[in-house]
């Protein structure tokens, strides 16, 4: 229903918030559909037909995941989702190698809040955590990254590719300067994997966060990646039944499995030419939107920043006026677990953004049902609304139709 | 019976309900992020607190004390790690999930007729002043027993002490009233009455200041951070409104497990069942077939049809001796022998005469070649 919703720009808000989730690809619910009623077999119970075909599925989803990102099957462990791998990724190397003499935990500042709130939980077992400024332009400083890390670093986390502002890290050199000083290197990539190329051999990440809902997958879903050769061995976040190695306990979610595995697929068939689509439609949707309003200003490097995605500052607007003012559409002003706060994002004032510009500033999610048609609409909507309050038009929430 | 499948492998997990599987359908058919401030967004912030108020109906919990997490298991850890400044206690009957998260607790003693040993929690209690948490499960996930769970929340509130409660085997089998049985703390799960897995609760009767496990962005509270699994969420409620309508379906559940206790006792004098003199569940079995290993009975009975397990199915790919009728005093020899029956509501008196026909025929071979 959502992917036809998108299609008709007339008939329901186009969604433009893809980094907060994406709608469930139909060919992914097509595929968990049946594990939920008829094949509901727990995939622990190896002791009859049930859960043995439930597991297979489990392996056969583990096997689709591990193939998009290049690892091995037995290197996935399932999680509820990237925010849990993330807390356990963070947490569970600074207190696995605790042991080791090892007290340092290194991140930077524009990370998701699970990845800073994490460190700040070490911080409070005693860590030495360091939170590393950016560049404006969103990119890490890999000198200071190099200054920081030494011999008593147990992790060092960071984003692959940005939720608000779509930056993608140098992954690889991070990993070589985590590496280096013995230091276990942890990216979250719940915005990453499945939208660019990634290897995690060839990029050398010790540990990887995945997210099925930021995919086209199903929510409550994700996957901490988990290097075997040589080993990362991190504490489990919580224990029980013991199920995946140990690592991760709670009986299996077969059906979020499935539909995991079948989003992972797609991704890898589809992802290279997703990514042409959408780069072209934003730089339509650039180019329309500073025809009208030249003075806008993009957030984050031009380039090196996932195809779908644009954070743009509008100076002398209020975001959340512009967003009131566009009933029409679907957009956010960043991160969606903070949306509903009122404070300008964290991240934006990293970049070195004052209030007034981080507070005038849009996330835009392109994805894999916007149509061109979509993007020239919102490009018309966005831009009548940002010269009406310009012209200071402002319109109140119910004069916008909004209830 | 040639071709006939009964599952009896309910407490391990059950069928989606068609009320929870149609819940889910829609709610995957939601675009929205539950945390999105428009108009899909407060769509999906929707479904999440209708299924919130579904959930603390189930257990005559206030909504805004339901936490949903990932599952059983993270509930469990949740509860059991969000009070680091207490000691813990916990029944020698408990799901690995609560064991496994509470390394240090002390183990409160169980009887051989299944059930904690009230008396020691209180001894227990008295020996150690400092403020403690107290964990029993409602019913245990093996032999079916229901715990004294409200004598045991007053013994523990005597001392000052908090009381958890995994309720996830009595849960939509049972009525269950958290305020009646002095619960402080709840764990429930999705799956076990019929919602989808990758899904469960932590409900807390007051507010109490829990340290989170999972921490980020904030939803649940601040209680319990991550994306809603929003058609998990909603199937979960649908299957605890249907579970909390359709309780006297277990009274008809209840007459199929004793008739299938006294036909295997017919068959079998020297069968045990565990905990049968205990309140237990309308649904579970817990025999020993003495002398014949449970992993043989049981790949015995999966060749012929009949799904039944060793014990919890998270070690049931392994099987080992259960800690639970360790606990009870067992003798090992009828412990290493025991299998688990578990019915549910779709459970029908085909699938007993299968059961009965299956184990019958094995008691009888087993018994042939010993003589």
């Amino acid at each position: 229903m959502t992917a036809a919703v998108a299609r008709r720009p007339n008939a329901a808000p186009i969604y433009l918030d893809y980094h907060a989730t994406t709608p469930c690809d139909p060919r992914v619910v097509e595929a968990m559909l049946p594990w939920f009623a008829e094949k509901f077999g727990n995939p622990h119970s190896l002791t009859h037909a049930y859960g043995r075909e439930a597991e297979r599925a489990v392996e056969q989803a583990r096997t689709q995941l591990a193939d998009l990102i290049g690892a091995e099957p037995r290197e996935i462990v399932f999680t509820s989702g990237a925010t849990e791998a993330n807390n356990m990724a963070v947490k569970g190397a600074a207190r696995f190698h605790r042991q080791f003499g090892k007290d340092g935990v290194v991140t930077l500042a524009t990370e998701h809040k699970c990845v800073l709130e994490s460190a700040r939980a070490m911080a409070r077992e005693g860590f030495r955590v360091t939170i590393l400024p950016i560049g404006r332009d969103g990119l890490v400083d890999l000198d200071a990254l190099a200054r920081t890390i030494d011999e008593r670093t147990a992790i060092v986390s960071v984003m692959a590719a940005h939720n608000e502002i779509g930056v993608i890290q140098p992954i690889k050199q991070i990993a070589a300067l985590a590496r280096a000083k013995g230091a276990l290197f942890h990216t979250d990539a719940a915005q990453a994997v499945g939208k660019i190329a990634l290897d995690v051999g060839d990029l050398g990440v010790d540990l990887m966060s995945i997210s099925g809902h930021k995919v086209y997958g199903p929510k409550g879903i994700g996957a901490l990646y988990m290097r075997r050769r040589p080993r990362a061995r991190i504490e489990p976040l919580f224990d029980g039944g013991g199920q995946e190695r140990g690592m991760r306990s709670g009986t299996l979610p077969v059906p979020l499995i499935v539909g995991l595995g079948q989003a992972a697929a797609l991704a890898k068939t589809e992802m290279a030419s997703e990514a042409q689509r959408l780069l072209a439609l934003r730089a339509r949707f650039l180019a329309g939107l500073r025809a009208k309003l030249p003075d806008i200003v993009l957030n984050g490097h031009a380039e090196r920043r996932l195809p779908g995605n644009l954070n743009l500052s509008f100076p002398g607007l209020k975001a959340f006026d512009l967003i009131t003012a566009c009933p029409g559409l679907a957009l956010s002003t960043g991160s969606a677990c903070t949306a509903a706060e009122i404070e300008p994002s964290y991240v934006l004032r990293a970049l070195g953004l004052g209030d007034g510009l981080a507070a005038a500033s849009l996330r835009i999610g392109l994805g894999r049902f916007t149509t061109a048609t979509e993007v020239d609409f919102a490009v018309d909507v966005l831009t009548a609304a940002a010269v009406r309050l310009r012209s200071g038009g402002r319109m109140t929430s119910e004069a916008a139709g909004i209830t | 019976m040639a071709g006939r499948l009964s599952y009896l492998d309910w407490n391990a997990t059950a069928p989606v309900r068609p009320e929870a599987a149609a819940a889910v359908a829609e709610a995957l058919a939601t675009a929205g992020n539950p945390s999105s401030v428009h108009r899909a967004g407060r769509t999906a912030r929707r479904l999440v607190e209708a299924a919130r108020a579904q959930v603390a109906a189930l257990a005559a919990a206030r909504p805004e004390g339901v936490i949903f997490t990932s599952g059983g298991t993270e509930a469990n850890a949740l509860a059991l790690r969000a009070f680091p400044e207490r000691r813990i206690l916990v029944s020698a009957l408990e799901h690995d999930s609560v064991l496994g998260n509470a390394p240090g607790a002390v183990r409160v003693p169980a009887g051989r007729d299944g059930l904690v040993d009230l008396g020691s929690l209180a001894r227990l209690l008295a020996a150690d002043r400092r403020p403690a948490l107290v964990s029993l499960m409602f019913a245990n996930n093996e032999t079916g027993a229901i715990q004294p769970v409200a004598e045991a929340a007053r013994i523990a509130h005597e001392s000052g002490a908090w009381l958890h409660c995994d309720a996830v085997q009595g849960a939509g089998r049972e009525p269950l009233d958290m305020r009646r049985l002095g619960c402080d703390l709840m764990t429930l799960s999705a799956h076990k009455l019929g919602g989808p897995t990758g899904v469960g609760a932590l409900i807390v009767g007051g507010d109490f200041d829990i340290t989170p496990l999972i921490r980020g962005g904030g939803q649940e509270r601040g209680r319990r951070a991550g994306t809603e699994n929003l058609p998990g969420i909603a199937g979960f409620g649908a299957a605890a409104k249907a579970a909390a309508a359709d309780l006297t379906v277990w009274r008809d559940v209840a007459a199929l497990r004793d008739q299938a206790e006294r036909r295997l006792l017919a068959i079998a004098p020297d069968a045990v069942v565990h905990a049968a003199a205990a309140p237990r569940l309308p649904n579970t079995v817990c025999i020993s077939m003495p002398g014949v290993p449970a992993s043989t009975q049981v790949m015995a009975l999966d060749l012929v049809g009949v799904m039944v397990s060793a014990g919890a199915a998270c070690s049931s790919g392994k099987v080992r001796r259960s800690h639970v009728l360790d606990a009870m005093g067992v003798p090992e020899r009828e412990a290493e022998s025991a299998i688990r029956i578990s019915l549910g509501w779709s459970t029908a008196a085909a699938d007993i005469d299968h059961l009965v026909e299956a184990w019958g025929a094995l008691y009888a071979r087993t018994r042939a070649s010993a003589a």
